[in-house]
């Protein structure tokens, strides 16, 4: 099969808005007779259902959580991009687009950046209308701050908890029509296949994780916005149950899987602490807005602070590198996330890490400066001329504490260290993932009627994601995007009717689903699924992780069929298929991840370039930057399943740059 | 990050098969865990032995561990989300507990949380309470006016942002002696009372709201404050007498 983006012709500025005129609509009559089902409830999946059921469609929306507003994007922290310019810093619509192209390290679609862009303003707008409490300054209006790889201010924001807050917002919206009965909400359900009639997406497989029974959904359409599979990495900034079962599941039904190396290791994190940790914490981004990032210049200064015998606040100044301000003046301690990760690495992995792990692996994210920068000027502000060390030393913390109080706290929580008092360490962790179901225009997938939005897909953000650039993707596909180009699709299905679940594809797909549940159940191996994730996080983080090479790609492909069939020999999953089964559910995601890592393995070891969060040891420029091979490799990777991960066949997608010059990046 | 003494403890742990099963507290000795360990952590530590053991493991609801989905619960030594303040369960850590301590793990215990399994309960009641008004009536359009087209003023913004910032964990009910839901129907009445775009359906927003927490079986305000003490994201119970003027003008003016 041929890929067709769909791309509409003419000028990148008038592409929606032409779209938007020709396509096909539904009369709201007929919106009546016509189902879509939704999978996810975060910001793609919450905002798509509510829009979905407001336009008149019946939605039926399923989440694995016991509540719609859990959703992982809950956890997203620093804010909302959208080209408003309400700063006067320069921002536009184009500004926004190409700091998204670039940041993404040219291996996104422009057609697609620039519409996410275009739609970018309208969210805010949304939000606010919905009650979101964005933070707002003294006379009333909306405040903004900075984020990496741009140059002007344009992240919304509500403190910490800007995800929450979004999410809550859409939460909402799916309620009220909850309320009207317009949306059926499936809680604690999950999506174990799709059924595909005709060609065409015509519902789903699901278990209730109550009960353990498997239940048939038909729909004229079926949108996956299931998020992203950072926890094949089992260590990640992702929630315990984020998981990639849904997209894989359809990616086995016959929807390609796009750049599935893309993957975004987040600068900012706690470091491991051990080997019975569960997960990784990010502190957000926005945090580099005031905190400087360095390590000890002198090697025996960072073995003494790891040692514990010399504190991070006894290294003089001079004895400091600031290491990202000094490789890159212009952007400095705000440099997009793939650069700042491998700076931090590099440093490390030279000997100057300061966390006392195995590997040394940590770096400080300092704010006494902002600290004493901010108590100055409340000082001033306040009149007090002649303010202490000390008098100005707490009023800077004051300031620092409304701006990030939530995070300080997490961060001392989680590590009994006040980061007021002495830097924090962090550390990069594996935070999202770019790649996902490959999606055209419409945001469907190759397979008819079946969509893929929010971070399951992989359009907007080529190899790198900007920070506050995934609430706006979400956002923007669910509220405003898919709305439109899923109408085009349905136009042609008023007249179908009812979609029956009594048909050979739903027995057969439900067939495949219980067999494949009670497989594992019945395995009765001797170990528990965690030790089975945890061996191929490993894996995953030393050898497809921030750096990579022929070699070790080559040797995860390896290790993670070999892990795979071991899985199924020797896993043990506790109780029964028919009841509510934490381990099962975990045994399922675990099965899939298992397939997935190796075509990730061996998407990194095709691309055969380095480009955003995918870095190969061979190719880097001669002071250790990516280095792209634009001329072989601007294409997206889109992966045919034909039965095992190392028989998936690769069709390239090709993009092409009309409008943005292929550069390379620079932040210096 | 401290390299403080391992632990051994002994839980006491509720189990129960189902909703319909009757449950009890069983024992389980810990040792070793590590003081850097969340609680959550060592309940997987737990549940590996278990596994291992051949036996069933403890269900329990968790999902972000970052404090922030409200997925987790847990009564812990008997106060919700254990003895640390302004934290959920899963941000809580072991070195907030002595080495040879006894701690007791139980579910959320109200009518309307029934019990799943073990440590699990239902809090779609909360999810009821939202759909009876817990909205805005505002379709997306991308035709609203502009996002800075009505100023707020910073101190109702910023009023409104610590109502939202609930998580719907079920806390302040599992503190309260009745049962109440009043802090978090309060908590959500409150943030769209402050902001002028809530103003419009405030009346019948908390007449329903009100009315469908009754009907779930939550118990009136018991005005002793303990929700506040443990609510993990420090939600006020200024809240609670704004709902209840909101309530009363409702009611009068309806």
């Amino acid at each position: 099969m041929s890929l067709d983006s769909k791309i509409p012709k003419g000028p990148l500025k008038d592409k929606w808005t032409n779209y938007k005129n020709n396509i096909n609509l539904v009369n709201p009559a007929n919106k009546r007779n016509i189902d879509v089902i939704v999978i996810g409830t975060g910001l793609a999946g919450g905002s798509a259902a509510a829009t979905l059921a407001e336009l008149g469609y019946n939605v039926k929306a399923f989440c694995y959580q016991d509540s719609p507003r859990r959703a992982h994007s809950i956890a997203a922290q620093g804010g909302i991009n959208a080209a408003k310019n309400y700063q006067g810093d320069g921002d536009s619509t184009y500004r926004l687009f190409y700091d998204t192209i670039k940041g993404g390290d040219y291996r996104s679609r422009e057609a697609n950046v620039y519409r996410l862009a275009e739609v970018s303003t309208n969210i805010i707008d949304q939000c606010v209308a919905q009650g979101v409490p964005f933070a707002r300054d003294y006379g009333g209006l909306l405040d903004n701050r900075s984020f990496g790889g741009v140059l002007v201010s344009r992240t919304f924001y509500a403190k910490g908890q800007t995800g929450q807050q979004l999410l809550l917002g859409a939460y909402s919206a799916m309620n009220r029509q909850i309320a009207k009965g317009k949306i059926e909400m499936f809680n604690r359900h999950e999506m174990l296949d799709v059924v595909i009639v005709d060609g065409k997406a015509r519902g789903i497989i699901a278990r209730n994780l109550v009960t353990g029974e498997i239940e048939r959904h038909s729909a004229h359409a079926v949108v996956l916005g299931s998020g992203g599979y950072g926890n094949v990495f089992f260590l990640s900034t992702n929630a315990m149950g984020s998981n990639v079962t849904a997209a894989w599941k359809a990616h086995k039904k016959g929807a390609y899987f796009a750049n599935p190396c893309y993957t975004q290791i987040h600068p900012t994190c706690i470091p491991v602490h051990g080997t019975q940790q569960s997960k990784l914490t990010l502190m957000s981004e926005s945090l580099r807005n005031d905190g400087r990032i360095w390590v000890p210049a002198k090697l025996e200064d960072a073995e003494a602070v790891r040692k514990g015998t010399l504190k991070p606040t006894a290294i003089k100044e001079e004895d400091r590198d600031y290491y990202l301000e000094r490789r890159y003046p212009s952007f400095g301690n705000l440099v997009p996330r793939d650069v700042a990760s491998r700076a931090a690495k590099e440093r490390c992995d030279a000997g100057f890490g300061v966390v006392d792990n195995d590997t040394n692996e940590g770096v400080f994210l300092d704010f006494a400066a902002a600290i004493q920068r901010y108590g100055k000027e409340e000082a001033l502000v306040k009149g007090i001329s002649d303010a202490s060390k000390e008098e100005i030393t707490a009023l800077g913390e004051k300031v620092i504490e409304t701006k990030y109080g939530n995070l300080f706290d997490m961060y001392k929580q989680i590590t009994d260290d006040n980061p007021y008092k002495t830097p924090m360490r962090i550390y990069p962790a594996v935070h999202y993932t770019m790649g996902g179901l490959w999606v055209d225009y419409n945001l469907m997938t190759n397979v008819e009627g079946m969509y893929a939005i929010g971070e399951a897909n992989f359009s907007d953000h080529g190899a790198n994601r900007l920070g506050a650039s995934a609430l706006m993707q979400g956002l923007a596909d669910g509220y405003f995007v898919l709305p439109y180009t899923i109408g085009d699709y349905l136009a042609n299905d008023i007249r179908t009717g009812k979609i029956s679940t009594d048909t050979p594809e739903f027995e057969a797909a439900e067939k495949k689903a219980t067999d494949e549940i009670n497989k594992l159940i019945n395995n009765n191996g001797t170990k528990a699924v965690d030790y089975f994730h945890k061996k191929l996080g490993l894996i995953m983080w030393n050898k497809v992780g921030m750096s990579r090479t022929t070699e070790g790609l080559n040797e995860a492909i390896a290790e993670i069929a070999s892990l795979r069939e071991e899985f199924y020999k020797d896993v043990r999953v506790p109780g029964e298929a028919n009841e509510l089964n934490q381990e099962l559910e975990k045994a399922g995601r675990v099965a899939d991840f298992l397939e997935l890592g190796e075509l990730f393995a061996r998407d990194a070891l095709e691309r055969e370039e380095s480009c955003g969060g995918h870095f190969r040891e061979e190719y880097k420029t001669e002071d250790g930057e990516a280095l792209r091979r634009d001329a072989e490799f601007a294409y997206v990777s889109a992966w045919e399943y034909t039965g095992k991960p190392s028989d998936a066949i690769l069709h390239k997608d090709k993009l092409d740059f009309e409008n943005v010059e292929l550069k390379t990046r620079s932040y210096k | 990050m401290s390299a403080a003494k391992k632990l051994n403890l002994t839980l006491k742990v509720w189990r129960q098969k189902n909703g319909n099963a009757k449950g009890s507290l069983e024992t389980y000795p810990l040792k070793d865990i590590s003081p850097d360990s969340s609680f959550l952590e060592m309940l997987d530590i737990l549940n590996s032995e278990l596994i291992n053991k051949g036996d069933s493991p403890v269900s329990f609801d968790h999902d972000c561990r970052e404090g922030i989905c409200g997925s987790c619960s847990l009564y812990i030594n008997g106060e919700p989300h254990g003895p640390s303040r302004l934290v959920t369960t899963c941000q809580l850590h072991m070195r907030s507990f002595e080495d040879g301590e006894t701690i007791y793990i139980e579910p959320f215990r109200a009518k309307a949380f029934p019990v799943i399994k073990d440590l699990m309960v239902d809090r779609s009641a909360f999810d009821r309470i939202q759909h009876a008004g817990g909205y805005i009536s505002v379709n997306t359009s991308g035709n609203t006016q502009d996002a800075n087209a009505i100023p707020i003023e910073k101190e109702d913004a910023d009023e409104a942002f610590y109502s939202a910032a609930c998580i719907g964990c079920g806390a302040c009910v599992a503190a309260c002696k009745n049962a109440s839901a009043s802090l978090f129907v309060a908590a959500k009445v409150s943030q769209y009372a402050l902001l002028p775009q809530g103003k419009i359906e405030a009346k019948d927003r908390v007449l329903n709201m009100v009315k469908q927490a009754e009907k779930e079986g939550f118990g009136p305000c018991s005005n002793t404050g303990a929700c506040e003490v443990e609510c993990p994201k420090g939600i006020s119970i200024e809240n609670i007498a704004r709902m209840n003027r909101e309530f009363l003008s409702a009611s009068i003016s309806k």
